[in-house]
């Protein structure tokens, strides 16, 4: 009897999955955060122009994307992943091994990471030395250059005498989060590099070179804010004596109340960034599993809206939510890839 | 003997002269019902506080910004067979065009097209489809302003600020301006926000999408964990043996009680998903990883209101001959359902605000068509708020609120349900 009903509730709880897994009639996208506004947008108007079912997007950061888009070939993985950032071979390979061996590549733009403040207070012109020496964990001892010393400055002054004499207090995002990643390696290891003996290190040692460059101080300067980024711009506003580190949309949609710093002469300005003159921007991809385009509907309608010159072109509805477009040869270049499904090489 | 004499003076001392003592004792039970007062003032002022920040930055979006336009469905825009294919935008853009015929230079006609949501343009679709016999005439229409225009009409834009620190250009306040004055823009009933599901775009935006997700996901919850928590605490209660295993039990269920709600993610991640193979993001597992978040909390109830019916009632029902199950069904379980009922709604009631566990099955997602169905991807109230909150729009700030207000609905409902069914049926001994 007892065994009976167990065998029944089974039963029942695989026929009930039975039809769930038939089919997938819409498309499934995972991946990172600073994506996420911009391919919702164009899922949206796919979904809306079309009348396709809206691809579903999760919001998973980067790396939780590449974990479920390598999951597998099948409808219950998801069809493309975007990334703040280029895949990783390891990534690749975890991908490989599970099956997903066609994989399109597709740059769709770039994002600018700001450091700003409140406007009730002047702007700052930093260096990307100042911000690695601000920040980091670790900096060139002041008294014997060529040793490290935890970091011993506490206002931006003790960093640079031209900075105004306030405490350094940064507002970021956690480790998880990809714009964390892209500042830590373009704003601070790009500062890092400005010490010859640091920058010898990477040849001799490269662990302990990434370890002083890529190691954000923990001793309250930096505080991590959430990935929230609405909320480091409201803490802002409080207390203008704080810097936040958050991508440019957020900048473009609050130029009212913040500013962002200008980063070696160059202030982050949409026109800026798009010629790649302002240095801490990086480029944002989608990766598209070619194993899916024929078998889950809406999927080439999707990468066609994509890469049209309305949504990721210099005028489109993309530049409008604050992405910073390709220059027309790499559109070009990529909008190819697409209507080939130029898989990439694995290594 | 003096101070013998003084000792009985004190014990015998009436109300009408209370001695110093007595005084004393007055004044800490004064003293403890203030604190107790003052502790119930503060929690209620914090409650008004939000209350009031919530109410006062959500009311605005119940209403929503709209623009008049005379649109001319001219004939040669719609030759191909399908009419999707048709340029509605242009069809938007050449009336905001007649509009205000000086605006000549591209870059200023970018800024006026930019005053009406892409969505107007999705509604002259909706109409075409509708009734394609419009085609040829000019008909005039409510569509939707841009979420900066409607910002700027709830004030939330200020038109003193230096030119380039705001969203909205000097040349647009004046065409605004014009509009005002012609009676072709005002604030309008948001009947979006009620009717449609989530968008990138603010003005576009709206909760319904969200709370059918989550009336779906609790309704499996109900559904599953009702009856098995019922029956749980019942067997417990009134037919489990008392012995090292049902105290093992005991002590397992309030336990999981008290688990942090993101372990049943894992869970369910792992058991509905990876090893069932339910399909992410729907309603059918987040109703069953809420199911499992809920069982200890009603099993709980249920068995401290099935405790309360006096033993009485069960000896009286063997004593005339009623079996032990007829004794459960007939007299203790009608007697302890109002308390299990109150139970179960608290429980339903913070089913309803929980999103940590509904993160690892990918209900954390932007999903724009309403659910129809159990399999239908989808996501719940309170993870609509936290992905609005993330936007970087200003716009959705006041969404944010308006959605918390409505959660806040549905939860101060289901509070005052479980409240009033505890009056109406309690039954004192």
């Amino acid at each position: 009897m007892k065994v009976k009903s167990i065998l029944v509730a089974g039963a029942l709880s695989l026929s009930m999955t039975a039809p769930a897994m038939a089919a997938r009639d819409y498309i499934s996208i995972v991946g990172s955060s600073t994506v996420y506004p911009f391919a919702t947008v164009v899922a949206e108007q796919f979904g809306k122009t079309t009348g396709s079912k809206t691809p579903k997007i999760e919001s998973t950061g980067s790396g939780g994307g590449f974990k479920l888009f390598c999951g597998g070939v099948g409808v219950s993985y998801p069809d493309i992943t975007n990334a703040s950032r280029a895949i990783k071979s390891s990534e690749m390979k975890t991908c490989a091994d599970n099956g997903v061996k066609e994989i399109v590549e597709v740059k769709i733009g770039y994002d600018g990471i700001v450091l700003a403040n409140s406007k009730k207070v002047a702007p700052l012109s930093l260096t990307r030395k100042d911000i690695f020496l601000a920040l980091a964990a670790e900096v060139p001892d002041p008294a014997h250059p060529g040793k490290l010393v935890a970091n011993p400055y506490k206002t931006w002054k003790e960093v640079n005498s031209s900075l105004p004499n306030t405490k350094i207090e940064v507002l970021g995002p956690p480790p998880t989060s990809g714009t964390r990643d892209a500042f830590v390696e373009l704003a601070m290891e790009g500062g890092c590099k400005t010490f010859d003996f640091i920058k010898s290190m990477k040849k001799s040692d490269k662990k302990s070179y990434k370890k002083v460059c890529h190691t954000v101080r923990e001793d309250g300067a930096y505080v991590e804010a959430g990935e929230n980024d609405n909320l480091i711009v409201q803490k802002l506003q409080a207390n203008p004596n704080a810097m936040g580190i958050f991508g440019f949309s957020f900048l473009d949609q609050n130029a009212d109340v913040v500013q962002g710093s200008v980063i070696e002469g160059k202030a982050p300005t949409f026109e800026a960034i798009a010629e790649g003159a302002y240095p801490v921007s990086r480029p944002l991809f989608f990766y598209v599993k070619k194993d899916h385009v024929d078998v889950i509907p809406g999927m080439k309608g999707y990468l066609a809206e994509f890469s049209s010159d309305k949504a990721w072109g210099e005028e489109g509805y993309l530049a409008d939510k604050g992405m910073i477009p390709m220059p027309e040869a790499e559109r070009k270049l990529f909008s190819q890839n697409i209507a080939s499904l130029k898989t990439m090489d694995l290594k | 003997m003096t101070t013998n004499d003084n000792t009985t003076v004190k014990i015998t001392t009436n109300l009408l002269s209370p001695t110093i003592d007595l005084k004393r004792r007055y004044r800490a039970e004064r003293w403890f019902k203030r604190l107790g007062l003052s502790a119930i003032v503060l929690a209620l002022s914090f409650v008004a506080f939000l209350f009031f920040t919530i109410i006062s930055d959500g009311y605005s979006a119940f209403t929503q910004s709209y623009i008049e336009l005379d649109v001319h469905f001219a004939e040669d825009e719609f030759t191909n067979e399908n009419l999707a294919k048709a340029n509605f935008p242009a069809l938007v853009k050449e009336s905001m065009r007649a509009m205000f015929p000086k605006v000549k230079s591209r870059r200023e006609k970018k800024q006026l097209y930019s005053l009406i949501s892409p969505a107007a343009a999705y509604r002259l679709q909706e109409i075409i489809e509708a009734d394609p016999k419009i085609i040829g005439t000019t008909l005039k229409f409510w569509v939707l302003a841009d979420d900066d225009v409607d910002m700027f009409m709830k004030g939330k834009i200020d038109r003193n600020q230096n030119e380039d620190n705001r969203r909205i250009r000097d040349n647009q306040l004046t065409w605004i301006d014009k509009l005002i004055d012609d009676g072709r823009l005002e604030r309008r009933f948001n009947w979006t926000f009620l009717t449609s599901g989530d968008s990138r775009e603010p003005e576009l935006a709206g909760i319904l999408g969200a709370a059918k997700g989550s009336f779906l996901t609790l309704l499996i919850t109900l559904s599953l964990s009702f009856p098995i928590g019922v029956a749980s605490a019942v067997y417990l209660e009134e037919f489990a043996p008392e012995n090292r295993w049902t105290d093992l039990i005991e002590i397992n269920i309030n336990n999981l009680a008290a688990v942090p709600s993101i372990i049943f993610g894992l869970l369910g991640l792992a058991i509905f998903i990876n090893f069932w193979g339910l399909p992410r993001s729907t309603p059918v597992v987040g109703g069953l990883v809420l199911t499992l978040m809920t069982l200890p909390t009603i099993i709980i109830a249920g068995r401290a209101s099935l405790k309360s019916v006096p033993p009485s009632i069960r000896e009286a029902a063997l004593g005339v001959g009623a079996s032990k199950m007829q004794t459960v069904t007939h007299h203790v379980l009608p007697l302890a359902l109002p308390g299990m009922l109150t139970g179960t709604i608290i429980g339903m009631a913070q089913a309803l605000g929980e999103t940590a566990p509904l993160l690892m099955i990918g209900m954390v997602a932007f999903i724009v068509d309403v659910p129809a169905g159990i399999t239908d991807p989808s996501t719940v109230l309170p993870v609509q708020i936290y992905l609005w909150a993330d936007s970087p729009e200003r716009a959705f700030t006041e969404k944010t609120a308006a959605a918390i207000m409505i959660l806040l609905t549905f939860l101060v409902t289901m509070n005052s349900l479980a409240v009033f069914l505890r009056k109406k049926f309690e039954i004192k001994w």
